[in-house]
């Protein structure tokens, strides 16, 4: 009887399941797998809080208008608690239940890395704005992104701490397990090396994810005197690193990477990183045009400035929108619309995004110019200059 | 030299914390035979409870304005009787129930690994995933000592947990509750008919080891300002680990054991590439257990989960 009754309401729910389905054509469905806890929170929320302005935006005016039609947006947010396992549950999840049409997230290279074989062999369009690991999108037609990659941010950082810390040798201090510290420390040593020579890496040391105690690491680097320390790492082991490293007599200066870049950074770090200078794909301080329209829109509705996640997220649902209204029409057929949606973004002569100007090599990566930020004395990021690919 | 003399200095501070921890974890094993998984996210509300004590006391923010001295004055017994209070809940609505039904050791156990779980996520679901950072309450001051670089900070740091275990030693070999305590590891079932109380002792021992745990908490949150939910789970384990290589059930064993652990991982960092220091410290300590299975001061016993 318990049987009878279990079949009974599985077939209840499966058809609930269908009718759901049918009635998901009339709004657009994009899925976002991101961190809201785990080891970068902030970059969760501010991917949450950019989604959330693009789409309440857009609904405003009736929904997005595809072949005439409008439809609402609908997006759907799963937590990837900042692992790699959790976030390909979530993203198949997103794939095969809530049949999205298409994933934008993860975030950090360390998801986005195994998430993007999951979206490829599903065949769903991904595009992650953040990860800068060349692995997330390689071989992968299906995976796209919205930022520039270490094989050419790490090349920036070189020449500008080359140039403006009159440096001759660097120390780097990476996180082992993170594809995408890992990723921009090995860019760096062998960019640094071409530069300056052999051995000019006097140290290069690495941590694990829940180390909060580095100081014996900084002060193995410390004993090599580096001109400056490369910290290609997330902000938390940023606020972390740099105090401990002045706690031990280090004087010298720091190069950080776009990681750096979040706004949670001054609020742990404090004095400590004040004076210091990272790559990243927007600086807020100085911004003009559609940039600071953006970054008026979020930092009155949320209280504070959008970091580069935020930035990175709206180019990236402004590239997925325009993929699917190029489609040109909403159908049930979900296969035939993610293949569109794919083919679009991959032939995309040029996007016009907040954070610059961008289209896609046939890696799905694309070509942008990348910014350098100066954490000014009063904590805020501030444009340095700005570096295009040759 | 200086540079083996500046890692020496760094084993200590981060030796410390495993010590003040590993503290919690034996006193709990030795008197009641059962591993208080909870202790490490016990030693995170610590840190948390430091943050808001802090927070509220400290001005312009905080509801009284109190200056900087002041707060951390009042903080540290705050935060260490509130930690306590933490602990003995723990032990009331978890571990007892199960102890007065005579559930095996095991049981407990596992209780205890789920209420670590437990505070962990509630700790998320209520404040949310945001990191916390701790006011400074003590101006960082470095000091060059011959090539060696420490801050007041640090020797602070080293001073309380010494101070700390000869506390602890001497309540336990020295006073009436500390025969208690001896006399419930001992032998539980003699004890009430002794006229002991069995459950007062067992509550005293949870708010002494949790008090040690908010205390390191405290100093783990000025030391390492970026608190979050899990930053108990990974320090708590190695803790108890060092705890079983000193000895676990002896005073003596967690503060050695402590600083031991402290000593191989930062020097394994040191010497070899650091990518391998887990895989070596952690080999090095399964070697000293081979020679050793009790640990350096542990005594061999008939049963042991």
């Amino acid at each position: 009887m318990l049987k009878r009754a279990c079949t009974f309401a599985l077939a209840c729910a499966t058809m609930l399941a269908v009718s759901g389905n049918v009635l998901a054509a009339d709004t657009i469905k994009i899925g976002f797998p991101i961190p809201l806890t785990g080891e970068i929170p902030k970059v969760g929320e501010s991917t949450k809080f950019a989604a959330e302005l693009f789409k309440e935006e857009v609904n405003a005016k009736g929904g997005l208008e595809v072949g005439g039609k409008k439809y609402p947006l609908e997006f759907i947010y799963e937590n990837n608690e900042a692992k790699p396992e959790t976030a390909i549950n979530v993203t198949l999840k997103l794939i095969t239940r809530d049949n999205v049409l298409a994933i934008v997230g993860p975030q950090s290279s360390r998801q986005a890395v195994p998430v993007g074989a999951v979206a490829n062999d599903n065949e769903t369009p991904m595009i992650t704005p953040w990860s800068t690991n060349p692995d997330a999108t390689k071989d992968r037609p299906w995976v796209f992104r919205a930022a520039f990659l270490d094989d050419f941010q790490a090349p920036v950082a070189a020449d500008f701490a080359g140039k403006q810390f009159k440096a001759k040798t660097a120390a780097v201090l990476f996180e082992i397990s993170n594809d995408y510290s890992k990723g921009l420390a090995d860019n760096f040593r062998n960019a640094w090396e071409q530069r300056h020579g052999k051995g000019t890496v006097v140290a290069y040391e690495s941590h694990g994810p829940k180390d909060q105690d580095f100081s014996a690491q900084l002060t193995k680097m410390i004993a090599a005197k580096p001109d400056f320390i490369f910290l290609p790492e997330n902000y938390s082991f940023v606020a972390l690193a740099v105090p401990q490293a002045r706690d031990l007599g280090y004087k010298g200066p720091f190069m950080g990477s776009d990681a750096w870049g979040s706004a949670e950074l001054m609020k742990l770090c404090k004095d400590a990183c004040k004076g210091q200078f990272f790559s990243t794909h927007y600086a807020a301080a100085g911004a003009k045009g559609a940039t600071k329209e953006f970054i008026d829109k979020y930092s009155k509705k949320f209280g504070y400035v959008p970091d580069d996640v935020a930035a990175l997220t709206w180019d990236a649902i402004g590239i997925v929108t325009q993929a699917i209204q190029k489609v040109g029409k909403v159908d049930g057929d979900l296969r035939k619309m993610r293949k569109e949606i794919r083919d679009n973004m991959a032939s995309m002569k040029e996007f016009k995004g907040i954070t610059g100007d961008m289209r896609f090599d046939n890696q799905g990566d694309p070509i942008k110019c990348a910014v350098i930020v100066e954490i000014n004395q009063q904590g805020e990021f501030t444009f340095k200059e700005s570096v295009c690919p040759k | 030299m200086e540079f083996f003399l500046q890692q020496c200095v760094n084993a200590l501070q981060w030796g410390s914390f495993y010590a003040l921890i590993a503290l919690g974890y034996t006193l709990v094993y030795g008197v009641l035979r059962l591993i208080n998984f909870a202790h490490g996210d016990v030693f995170m509300v610590g840190a948390y409870l430091a943050f808001f004590v802090s927070t509220s006391l400290l001005a312009p923010d905080g509801m009284f304005g109190f200056s900087r001295e002041v707060v951390l004055v009042l903080t540290i017994p705050l935060t260490m009787i509130l930690t306590s209070m933490v602990g003995v809940t723990l032990e009331r609505i978890a571990y007892r129930p199960l102890m007065r039904k005579g559930a095996h050791r095991l049981y407990v156990v596992i209780t205890a690994l789920m209420c670590g779980l437990i505070l962990e996520n509630g700790n998320l679901a209520l404040l949310g995933a945001s990191r916390r950072t701790l006011p400074e309450l003590l101006d960082k001051t470095v000091y060059h000592i011959g090539g060696i670089a420490v801050t007041n900070l640090k020797l602070w740091v080293v001073f309380t947990a010494v101070l700390v275990f000869f506390a602890l030693y001497f309540i336990v070999t020295r006073t009436r509750i500390g025969m208690a305590m001896r006399a419930v590891s001992w032998d539980r079932f003699a004890l009430p008919l002794m006229g002991i109380p069995l459950e007062q002792v067992v509550v005293f021992t949870f708010a002494l080891g949790s008090a040690i745990a908010g205390l390191g908490g405290l100093l783990f949150a000025m030391s390492y300002p970026v608190l979050e939910p899990y930053m108990g789970a990974m320090t708590g384990w190695k803790a108890f680990i060092a705890a079983v290589v000193g000895g676990i059930g002896d005073i003596r064993g967690a503060f050695v054991g402590g600083f031991l652990l402290a000593f191989v991982e930062v020097m394994v960092a040191a010497f070899l590439p650091s990518t391998f220091r887990d895989l070596f410290a952690f080999s090095i300590l399964l070697i000293i257990l081979w020679q050793r299975p009790t640990g350096i001061f542990g005594k061999p016993l008939t049963t042991k989960i």
